[in-house]
This record gives structure tokens, C-alpha cells and sequence, in this order.
């Protein structure tokens, strides 16, 4: 069995809010290893927002160990973080984040602008993700020409475009009509049968299905960590036709 | 992130808000336009008063005679005549720094030339006065040291009495001048200089040699010298310390007691001359102080729009922070977009002063010189004032929590 990719060991997350102290994370451990497609579910205040932030680098644990490529991640320092964010980690968001007024194709360009790539191949490498994506035809386009589902869409090849070990989608299909969240699930699929690893938080039990791993969490604290056979979403597209 | 794209980014981000921008950047560009107009102004009128003293002669003295003082009434200077006609030549032999010296005496005469008839100032001299002057010849040249000895009757002509007389730039060298009733042969025409620095017209002028002059025109030599010395100098230094020097020859020649107060006058040109430059330098210290203020309102604008900009992008600031902006390519991009908006206001500024500047010249006429060590000063200083006033709302921009930029609505 392979090593973990993401290895987060006790995890405790606590706010100061005025006096009273949330415990967000009471000792959340997980391992992830490459390529697997996992789901975190919970009901809001469950810890699962908490844990993503962590997971994602946006945020630094209490206390406990979180190991992401084999390095320790969770006493590094603001710009320290950045880089690994830029560098081994793609995010996916539920309003999608893209820049207004701004093409797709520069939308897709930005986190390699960050990471110091040159102009030429910073906008084959945009055209090349793009049309991994099926957006090849729309490279103009700004956000407010695209539908939500065409948005989410650049925002993976956005995700993707700096060639990360990690993708983590918070709430991906929350803004989506249920036909458009297949489809984006199937894309998630079909990224990671190419060896990419998906964390994937919802509230959803019909997107987790298409997950191979769901985590279920509470109180800030993991209930239940169960691996099934996702549903391919493109057969569940398939039977959608039909169903029509 | 390479500054270029940093860059790029700016200007895209502010030309989303053209109208803001703009609006922005307006007290810059008032404030650096005025600036560059008024030291526009303000340089072209110190370069033509300079110009104005060049033509006079600089390093220049005048000794005056002294004023006449009856029964408590005190007449200007030169009212009563005190200098000798030794004295010249004291001057010329007893002091170090002085180079050259002149007598200059005028007197008004109507001169006639070719049937017509003019009246003008007649200043009678010596050949070194058109040197301690700057005159210089049109047409002829001037008469020598023995024309002045033999009260030779030649005259050296003005372009404007050479105009009256004999029809506009006309070579008058060889003609016959008659004035108060004496004829003169015409040597010289000088090279014009306008006017002087006093409004009179220095061209309006017949010279003929001091010797001639005392006995023709003020009629019989006396002991006074009936006019002013003009000395000259060769530096600004030796001027001044020729003042003193002439100052202690003629107290000892007119045997003046150390209470009694001196019966002549010395005054430099370039006493004056300082003096107008100074003015013209409180007056730029003055420009420099509302150009200060002025970019200080500006820069105030400035962070007070990036403040808000800063507010309104929070979401697009956590997401290039997301994506792997660091705190550092945060600040920058705020902190160019600040520069790029106050240098741009700078630029607007010089082309709003340049233009005042042409327009006034043209309009009215007024000299204006645009120095573009300022045109870099106003640039620099916009660009410094975008940096100071930019710092702050980068910094806020820096620090943000990229999950609650993230989450703001």
C-alpha cells in the first residue's frame, strides 16, 4: 500500500470568540492516499469547513500533525503556505471565485503567475487545461458569458493548470442545478482516474455517492470513515437521458 | 509574480473605474499643473530679467554724485556735482579690481540729420564705456581715446535716432548729425538692445566723446564731472570688493572726516540683480510649498480609494491568496496599482501645466520657461506620494485571512 498523500494525525481546532472557546476539531485524524476520491459529509458545525480550511493550508491547527506530500505543513508561516497552496494544491470553490471581467483563459493563468511561469507557456498550459475541461472553444469568454456549470469548469482547469497532488472542492455543486452537478462530478471521475487525489466536501448524499471514500463528521469529530463503489456519473448522465 | 503582469494588472484594475480613477487622481494633476504653470511663468521671468541686466553690462558699478543738501532739503543723488574729472582717473590708477572706467554724462539735445529733427539723450563718454556696457556696433565702430582728447566732433548713433533721422536701419556711417547746432560726423551705429530693464528705450541715444561733449554740449569744461563713472569689473567678487576700494579712493580724494558722510554714491547692478533673484526664490520655496500640500491632499484621495478598493476586492484577494498569492505579491500589486494611479495623475498634472504655460505665452505674451528638472521633481514626487499614501491599504491587503476574504459578501 502506498504512503498517504494527506496525513493529518489528531487534529484540534480552537476559536476564541469573545471569552467562549469553539472547539471546532477535537482530534480529527485522516489519511488520504494518492488518488482516491474521498467526500467529507456533515451538517453544518460539524467541523467539516473547519477541516477543509486545515487540509487546504488556508488555515493552521491548534494542536496535531498534518503531513501533506510526505512534509510537514502545520507550523509553517503565512508566505510558506502560499507556496504549498500554489504549488500542490487546487482549489474548487462553491461561487466558483473566478475574477470578473477577466477571461477564462487569464482566469486559468493566475495561479501559474504566481508560481513565476512564462508568459508563452502560461497561456499553452491554460488552452491545454481548458480544453481538458471542454472549454477549448470559449478561451474569451468572461464569467458573466459562461452558465454556472460552464464557470465551475474553468475553475477545475484552473485548479489543475499548476499540476497539483491534491484537489479540495468545497461544496463544488452547491450552485448547480442537479444535471450540471453530475456533470461536474463526472469530470471529478474522470481527473481522478488520472491519478489526481479529490477531497471533496458536501452536505450532499447523492455527490458523495460518486466518491470512492465518505467521511462522515460531527462535533468535530469523525463518525464514521467508509469506502464504497462510487456511482460513475456518466452512466448516471446516461439514465438521466432516459429518464427525460 | 514579475512586475510586468503586476503592472498590467493595475492599470486593468483601474481602468475598470475610469470615471473613480479619474476623480482620484484630479487633485494631483491640479496641483502638479499649477506647480509646473506657475514655475513656468516664474522661470521665464527670471531668465528675462536676466537677460535685461546681460544686456546692461553686468559686473557693473555706478558712482554717482552726491546729493546737495540746503537748509535741511535734501536733493536726490547727483543734484550737487562732487566728482572731479580726476577722479577717473584716480580710479583708473589707484585700485586693484577695477578693468575699466568711464565718465558718462547726458544731457537732453534735439539732434537734426537729413532735414529731420529728433530729441534724445546725448551721453558724452570714453571708448571703454561701450565695453563695461555690452555695446556693440551695427554698422561704424567707436571713437578712440584721441577723439576724445582732440574734442573730435564724431558721434556714435542709436538705432531708434538712426529710425528718426535716417529712415529705419538705415547705414548713417559718413553722414552729418547736427546737434544743438554743432555738426558731428556719425562713426558708428550700434547694435540694438530694446529696452532696458527700466522701461526706457537704451537705443534712444547719440554718444559722442566726453571731451567733445563738455565743451559742445554742456558748453566749457569745468573741474565737477557732470555725470556719473561707469567701472567695470571682472568677476562678480572683484565688483564687490572694487565697490569698497572706490569707495575709501574718493572719502580720501574728497577729503571727507570719518563723521561726515560719504558725498557720492557706488551702487552695483548686480545688487539688484541678486536681489530680484532672491525674490524670484522665495517665490519658488513658496510654489514648493503648495505643490506639497497639494500632493498631500491628492495622496490623501489616494489612500482613501485604495481603501475602498481594498474593501470591494477582499473576495479577489482571498482567492489570489488561495491560489498562492503571497503576502508580499498582495502588497505590491496594491501598492503599484497606488504609484500607477498617483504617477499617472503627475504625468496628466504636467501635460494640464505645460499647457497653461504654451497657452499663456501665446495669449499674452508672457515669457515661460518649462525646466524639466521640475517636470522630474512633480513625476518623482507623485510617484513617492502613490508609494506613502499606497502602503497602508496594501498592508491592510496583505494581512487579510484569506478564509474570511474568501467568505465576504
Amino acid at each position: 500500500m502506498s504512503e498517504p498523500i494527506l496525513e493529518a494525525t489528531d487534529l484540534v481546532k480552537t476559536y476564541k470568540m469573545e471569552d467562549v472557546e469553539v472547539r471546532a476539531l477535537r482530534g480529527v485524524s485522516l489519511a488520504v492516499r494518492p488518488g482516491e476520491f474521498v467526500s467529507i459529509m456533515g451538517t453544518s458545525g460539524s467541523g467539516k469547513s473547519t477541516m477543509m480550511n486545515i487540509l487546504g493550508c488556508l488555515d493552521r491547527p491548534t494542536s496535531g500533525s498534518y503531513k501533506l506530500a510526505g512534509s510537514e505543513v502545520s507550523k509553517l508561516g503565512r508566505g510558506d503556505l502560499a507556496t504549498v497552496r500554489n504549488k500542490v494544491l487546487g482549489f474548487v470553490f462553491q461561487s466558483f471565485n473566478l475574477l470578473a471581467r477577466t477571461s477564462a483563459q487569464e482566469n486559468v493563468e493566475l495561479p501559474m503567475v504566481y508560481a513565476g511561469v512564462g508568459a508563452a507557456e502560461r497561456h499553452e498550459r491554460a488552452i491545454a487545461s481548458l480544453e481538458k475541461v471542454g472549454l477549448g472553444k470559449r478561451l474569451d469568454h468572461t464569467p458573466a458569458q459562461l452558465s454556472g456549470g460552464q464557470q465551475q469548469r474553468v475553475a477545475i482547469a484552473r485548479a489543475i493548470v499548476n499540476r497539483p497532488k491534491v484537489i479540495l472542492a468545497d461544496e463544488p455543486t452547491g450552485n448547480l442545478d442537479s444535471r450540471t452537478s453530475i456533470e461536474i462530478m463526472a469530470l471529478f471521475q474522470e481527473l481522478g482516474r488520472s491519478g489526481i487525489t479529490i477531497v471533496l466536501v458536501t452536505h450532499e448524499p447523492d455527490i458523495a455517492e460518486f466518491t470512492n471514500r465518505v467521511v462522515m463528521m460531527r462535533d468535530g469529530k469523525v463518525l464514521s470513515d467508509v469506502t464504497q463503489t462510487p456511482v460513475d456519473a456518466r452512466e448516471a448522465l446516461a439514465n438521466l437521458k432516459e429518464g427525460e | 509574480m514579475n512586475l510586468f503582469s503586476t503592472f498590467r494588472v493595475a492599470v486593468l484594475a483601474l481602468l475598470l473605474n475610469k470615471m473613480r480613477s479619474f476623480l482620484t487622481v484630479l487633485g494631483i494633476i491640479i496641483g502638479v499643473g499649477s506647480v509646473i504653470a506657475m514655475v513656468a511663468i516664474g522661470e521665464g521671468a527670471k531668465a528675462e530679467v536676466q537677460r535685461a541686466f546681460d544686456k546692461m553690462g553686468t559686473n557693473l558699478l555706478v558712482i554717482r554724485s552726491g546729493s546737495a543738501q540746503t537748509s535741511g532739503v535734501r536733493g536726490g543723488a547727483g543734484s550737487q556735482p562732487t566728482l572731479l574729472w580726476t577722479d577717473v582717473d584716480a580710479i583708473r590708477k589707484e585700485t586693484l579690481y577695477v578693468t575699466k572706467v568711464a565718465p558718462s554724462l547726458r544731457q537732453s539735445v534735439q539732434i537734426l540729420g537729413e532735414g529731420k529733427n529728433w530729441t534724445t539723450s546725448a551721453e558724452g563718454t570714453t571708448p571703454e564705456y561701450f565695453e563695461i556696457r555690452n555695446w556693440t556696433f551695427q554698422y561704424g565702430g567707436p571713437f578712440n581715446e584721441q577723439d576724445v582728447s582732440t574734442k573730435a566732433k564724431v558721434a556714435v548713433l542709436g538705432g531708434t535716432v538712426v529710425d528718426n533721422l535716417f529712415g529705419n536701419g538705415a547705414d548713417a556711417v559718413g553722414s552729418t548729425v547736427r546737434i544743438n547746432n554743432v555738426p558731428f560726423e556719425v562713426i558708428g551705429v550700434l547694435a540694438r538692445k530694446g529696452q532696458a530693464a527700466t522701461g526706457q528705450d537704451a537705443d534712444d541715444v547719440v554718444m559722442v566723446p566726453a571731451g567733445t561733449f563738455a565743451a559742445k554740449v554742456q558748453g566749457g569744461l569745468r573741474q565737477y564731472l557732470g555725470g556719473s563713472i561707469y567701472v567695470g569689473a571682472a568677476t562678480p567678487d572683484d565688483t564687490r570688493r572694487a565697490q569698497a576700494e572706490i569707495t575709501q579712493l574718493l572719502r580720501a580724494r574728497h577729503k571727507l572726516r570719518d563723521d561726515e558722510a560719504d558725498d557720492f554714491t557706488v551702487s552695483s547692478l548686480a545688487e539688484a540683480a541678486s536681489a530680484r533673484q532672491e525674490g524670484t526664490e522665495t517665490m519658488t520655496r513658496l510654489l514648493a510649498g503648495i505643490a506639497l500640500v497639494s500632493l498631500l491632499v491628492g495622496g490623501i484621495g489616494i489612500m482613501n480609494i485604495m481603501l475602498v478598493s481594498v474593501t470591494e476586492r477582499t473576495r479577489e484577494i482571498g482567492l489570489r491568496m488561495a491560489i498562492g498569492a503571497r503576502p508580499g505579491d498582495i502588497l505590491i500589486q496594491f501598492v503599484i496599482e497606488a504609484v500607477v494611479l498617483a504617477s499617472v495623475g503627475g504625468l496628466l498634472g504636467v501635460g494640464l501645466g505645460f499647457g497653461v504655460a504654451t497657452y499663456l505665452s501665446s495669449e499674452f505674451g508672457w515669457a515661460t520657461k518649462i525646466d524639466p528638472q521640475i517636470v522630474a521633481l512633480a513625476l518623482g514626487s507623485s510617484a513617492l506620494v502613490g508609494i506613502g499614501f499606497g502602503l497602508y491599504p496594501a498592508h491592510k491587503a496583505s494581512r487579510l485571512d484569506p478564509i474570511q476574504a474568501l467568505r465576504y459578501e
